[in-house]
């Protein structure tokens, strides 16, 4: 400990050009009239474009660590990381028109999205519990930030808050497992961890499986994972539309980075007993989300209790506790994050000033007043309900032969009968933009901001063309884990 | 080889293609999108027309094939061939589609294109459906027609179409579902999703039988068959004309198709075990089913229940076939039945489609469905009585038209079985006579019934055209089946020789 050892810093050069930038844009942004609010929309964009680059520059062909083992940079940590800036770059440009509709275009909004996303990056590197819940806390206290972003609005402030209070109790309960494991081990770090985890198990089980409990039930609240779902459902509700989309894409692929590196990467001895636990949560999160999900109006509620459903798949993948499976559960999340933001995305642009698109009504006739755009909704519907050849099909398809694989073919035949419940709410928003008329004054209107037009179908094309050629996705989260 | 499944892989991609140009060609010049419909669905026929002329009757294999590496990861191919079985259905689809198009020329007039592109996707799934060999690009054609005609019923269809069109894509969608954990199962056993592999697991009873019901949930719901058929009534009813044709004429189809390509292949152990089930199933539909037809008072209602009872015939030829197998070691008795059970799908195909377009041509004149509101009608439309006088007597199964045929020879060889099923099974020639030709004297016949049937005019040329094609095709048919049976032969054969095969 006496001398200074100079850490490797290149495997951080993502996080440190992420970093810079980040203070770059707000300083930046304090030196611009409001009308030029377009600049630091640019300059976040190419922030993210940067790191994405920085990414793919230093991408190692095999695992390299530095700062003394607790940063991590593997090929699964390069594919989270280009997907979650990449989610990142969208959710901020298909954000502006609802941002100015609401007077709340600022450069802060910004910064604190760009913060969430370095805070992600670190949780997708991180490789011991400090690093982790670091990560973890600068996501979580950006993400406060952004939900109380319009300060006028009571119900965002009360969303806030709720997710504060949630967030700190859940952020409470994982640094509690925390400590315990580090009491009965001495180690903080991950990989040490995973080294002398087998000998703690015969001396010291019951401490063991206490400490696993907390550290499941923190990275259960992270995900929105039943029971620990009751903050998802009213953070999108209240959250302006622009950070649920952004709450409602990118942080899972952290989460399931989270949930990777902690229960794989350290925990993997403890399988048998952390699979138990997440049979149980998987099958409650299927249940509860696709069945409470029926009973919606609100089309923002409708997708949080779908993205329960989905975390109840991606908990289906990692719990055999196989390479296959963590690579499905890996697609599978991706998959997720690309499909919600179309749907997301479809919802902003139905926003303008003085009007909240948020009621699964406020999409009747889409179809007639534009078809393009409910077409797009319709495919997103489509792969979250699993139907090929959109891409959620392959996505379900790669988390059910990883558990039939592993004998528990009762345990899939439950989430596919969970999926038929959960395609009823799916089809009943197709239903309302095709089927049903609106009254004449009331047909949904579009702001026609060519940009987010094209990004946006791109986007929703994807989720087809991913459907007709996932190959190269699935190749990538396969590698990951080999 | 290369040549060959080529052509298979235009014959699917052409409409699917042809569909994405007419769906961006748009609404602004209708009679565009119905042209570009037309020519792409008659490219489609033109094209499929070398599968049936270059088709090499001589042997059971695989024709027209192409394999290529689609997903290696889980070993998905890209895997498409034909044999005797899925040729004449192919040929019955691509022939039917342009039916569709020709007889929804001027009836939509709401959002053309989307009603015509609908069913030219329809029409590269269903194509799609029955060239795949492998699973998953089978599921995933099976499952993704269903999308366009959840469309096509929800935005075209009648008053309570929402209702139908959600109960018909849950109970498609529910069936399929199990039928993918069956698929993934037998994948973690093979190490590949290819249909041909699976034919060659070797499985347990238990397996098999878990198997075989999960095949048997998709598939009889597709038929579809007795109790699981309560969907198709509503479906149908709000259909419109179109939706209706392609429903009866090829989706049910795909049920009948299924459990000839994966259930008495993959589990034929478990098909003899359980063959009273899918027998009682099927006679039930015949027999229950017909009786509750002939109460009816909805033509398109009337005519559905007529297909649950159609269909139950040939899932009643592909499953009695063990009882034959059992009390006859010659192998003409079963192939009698299976073949049997081809033909009627064919037949229905034909016979199906122009019944329910000649409810079409009626309910676009009155509005109206109900049998009690017509009355008289060959007084006023002689030509389109004489059309729909013929597709009823072809729908009982009178000789001389292609209904007989099917019906016949799954009959005789009931009879090599038990006395009792082919009784039962008899009376399908009786109450499909009762009631479709009781519809016909309501509706048909008589004395004009009130002002409404006074007015109507008889059909037009392009309506001549569409029933005059299917009229030539069920006469065909019906007096020279010899080229479809001939077709199909060797592929029975061969499947006959597989399933009396124990994989025990």
């Amino acid at each position: 400990m006496s001398e200074f050892i100079q850490p490797n810093l290149l495997p951080a050069l993502p996080e440190i050009v992420m970093l810079a930038m980040i203070c770059l844009v707000l300083v930046v942004d304090l030196f611009l009239p409001q009308e030029k609010r377009g600049f630091t929309l640019l300059l976040s964009v190419a922030t993210l474009v940067l790191t994405i680059i920085a990414i793919v520059a230093v991408a190692p062909s095999d695992s390299i660590s530095s700062f003394g083992g607790s940063f991590v940079l593997d090929q699964m940590a390069v594919v989270l990381k280009i997907a979650t800036c990449g989610l990142s770059i969208l959710v901020f440009i298909y954000s502006r028109d609802y941002l100015i509709d609401h007077d709340i275009y600022k450069g802060e909004y910004y910064v604190l999205g760009l913060c969430a996303t370095l805070g992600m990056m670190i949780m997708i590197s991180g490789h011991s519990f400090l690093l982790i819940y670091l990560g973890l806390e600068l996501l979580s206290l950006s993400l406060y930030a952004m939900i109380a972003f319009n300060r006028n609005s009571a119900i965002a402030s009360e969303a806030a808050m709720k997710y504060f209070v949630l967030g700190a109790m859940a952020s409470g309960l994982l640094l509690y497992g925390i400590s315990i494991f580090y009491g009965i081990t001495g180690t903080l770090n991950i990989e040490q961890l995973a080294g002398v985890v087998p000998q703690t198990m015969k001396e010291n089980p019951v401490a063991l499986s206490f400490a696993l409990t907390f550290i499941v039930v923190g990275i259960s609240f992270k995900l929105g994972a039943v029971p620990f779902h009751m903050w998802v459902p009213d953070i999108y509700q209240g959250a302006p539309t622009s950070v649920t989309l952004f709450i409602g894409t990118v942080p899972k692929i952290a989460g399931f980075a989270m949930a990777i590196r902690l229960l794989v990467d350290g925990l993997s001895d403890l399988q048998a007993e952390w699979s138990q636990m997440l049979i149980v949560l998987a099958v409650a999160s299927l249940a509860i989300g696709n069945i409470i999900a029926i009973a919606q109006t609100n089309f923002k509620r409708l997708l949080a209790y779908s993205t329960i459903s989905h975390i109840g798949f991606i908990l289906l993948g990692i719990l055999p506790g196989t390479d296959t499976g963590f690579a499905a559960a890996m697609f599978y999340t991706i998959v997720y994050a690309i499909t919600s933001s179309v749907a997301f995305g479809v919802l902003l642009l139905l926003n303008r000033k003085g009007f909240e698109a948020e009621n699964i009504n406020d999409l009747s006739g889409l179809n007639e007043s534009n078809p393009w755009i409910a077409a797009l909704l319709a495919i997103a519907m489509l792969s979250m309900a699993g139907v090929p050849p959109t891409v959620g099909f392959y996505a379900k398809l790669s988390v059910l032969q990883a558990v039939i694989q592993v004998d528990m073919v009762w345990l899939a035949v439950i989430a596919v009968l969970f999926t038929v419940i959960g395609l009823f709410y799916y089809l009943r928003v197709i239903k309302v933009m095709y089927f049903d008329k609106p009254e004449p004054d009331q047909l949904p209107t579009i702001k026609q901001s060519l940009d987010v037009k094209i990004l946006l179908s791109a986007n929703g094309l994807s989720l087809i063309g991913l459907g007709i050629f996932p190959s190269a996705l699935m190749g990538y989260c396969i590698l990951a884990f080999s | 080889m290369f040549a060959d499944g080529l052509l298979l892989s235009l014959v699917i991609w052409t409409p699917i293609l042809g569909g994405a140009l007419v769906l961006f060609a748009g609404d602004r010049e209708p009679s565009g999108a119905r042209k570009i419909a037309l020519a792409v669905s008659i490219a489609t026929f033109v094209l499929s027309i070398p599968l049936y002329t270059q088709f090499n009757t001589d042997t059971h294999l695989l024709q027209f094939v192409e394999r290529n590496s689609w997903i290696p990861a889980f070993n998905i191919e890209y895997f498409i061939g034909i044999d005797g079985i899925s040729m004449p259905l192919i040929l019955l689809t691509s022939f039917t589609t342009i039916i569709v198009i020709i007889s929804s020329w001027e009836v939509i007039q709401y959002r053309v294109s989307q009603y015509m592109a609908a069913f030219l996707f329809m029409e590269g799934f269903m194509i799609g459906t029955f060239s795949a060999l492998d699973s998953i690009l089978f599921f995933m054609f099976f499952e993704a027609m269903l999308v366009p005609m959840f469309l096509v019923i929800g935005i075209w269809g009648g008053a309570n179409r929402i209702y139908a069109t959600i109960k018909f894509f849950l109970y498609t969608f529910i069936g399929s579902v199990l039928m993918l954990v069956a698929l993934i199962y037998m994948y973690s056993k093979t190490g590949s999703f290819s249909i041909l592999d699976f034919h060659l697991l070797r499985l347990t009873m238990t397996e098999q039988i878990l198997i075989f019901l999960a095949f048997l949930v998709a598939f009889a719901v597709k038929v579809p068959m007795w109790p699981v058929h309560t969907w198709l009534p509503d479906a149908h009813v709000e259909a419109p004309t179109g939706g209706s044709v392609i429903l009866a004429a090829i989706m049910l189809k795909v049920g009948g198709y299924g459990f000839l390509r994966f259930s008495l292949p993959i589990t034929p152990d478990a098909s003899a075990e359980l063959d009273w089930l899918i027998i009682t199933m099927s006679l039930t539909a015949v027999v229950y089913i017909g009786f509750v037809a002939l109460v009816q008072r909805d033509m398109k209602k009337l005519i559905a229940y007529s297909s649950i009872a159609h269909m139950g015939f040939v899932t009643l030829g592909f499953f009695i076939v063990f009882r034959i197998m059992d009390g006859d070691s010659s192998a003409t008795g079963s192939a009698l039945a299976l073949e049997g059970g081809m033909v009627q799908m064919i037949s229905h195909g034909f016979i199906s489609a122009a019944m329910f377009l000649c409810v079409g041509v009626i309910y676009d004149r009155m509005h109206s469905r109900e049998i009690a509101d017509y009355g008289g009608v060959v007084n006023t439309m002689p030509v389109f009585a004489a059309f729909m006088v013929f597709f009823a007597m072809a729908n009982a199964g009178l000789p001389g038209t292609s209904g007989f045929v099917g019906e016949f020879m799954v009959i005789l060889a009931s009879f090599r079985a038990s006395f009792w099923i082919a009784f039962l099974a008899a009376t399908i020639l009786i109450l499909g006579a009762a009631y479709t030709l009781w519809m016909i004297k309501r509706v048909i016949f008589g004395e004009i019934a009130n002002d409404n049937v006074r007015a109507l005019t008889d059909i037009n040329n392009r309506e001549i055209l569409y029933l005059g094609i299917l009229a030539v095709a069920i006469l065909a048919l019906g007096l020279w089946p010899y080229p479809l049976v001939e077709v199909m032969h060797p592929t029975i054969e061969n499947l006959l020789n597989h399933i009396s095969q124990s994989k025990l």
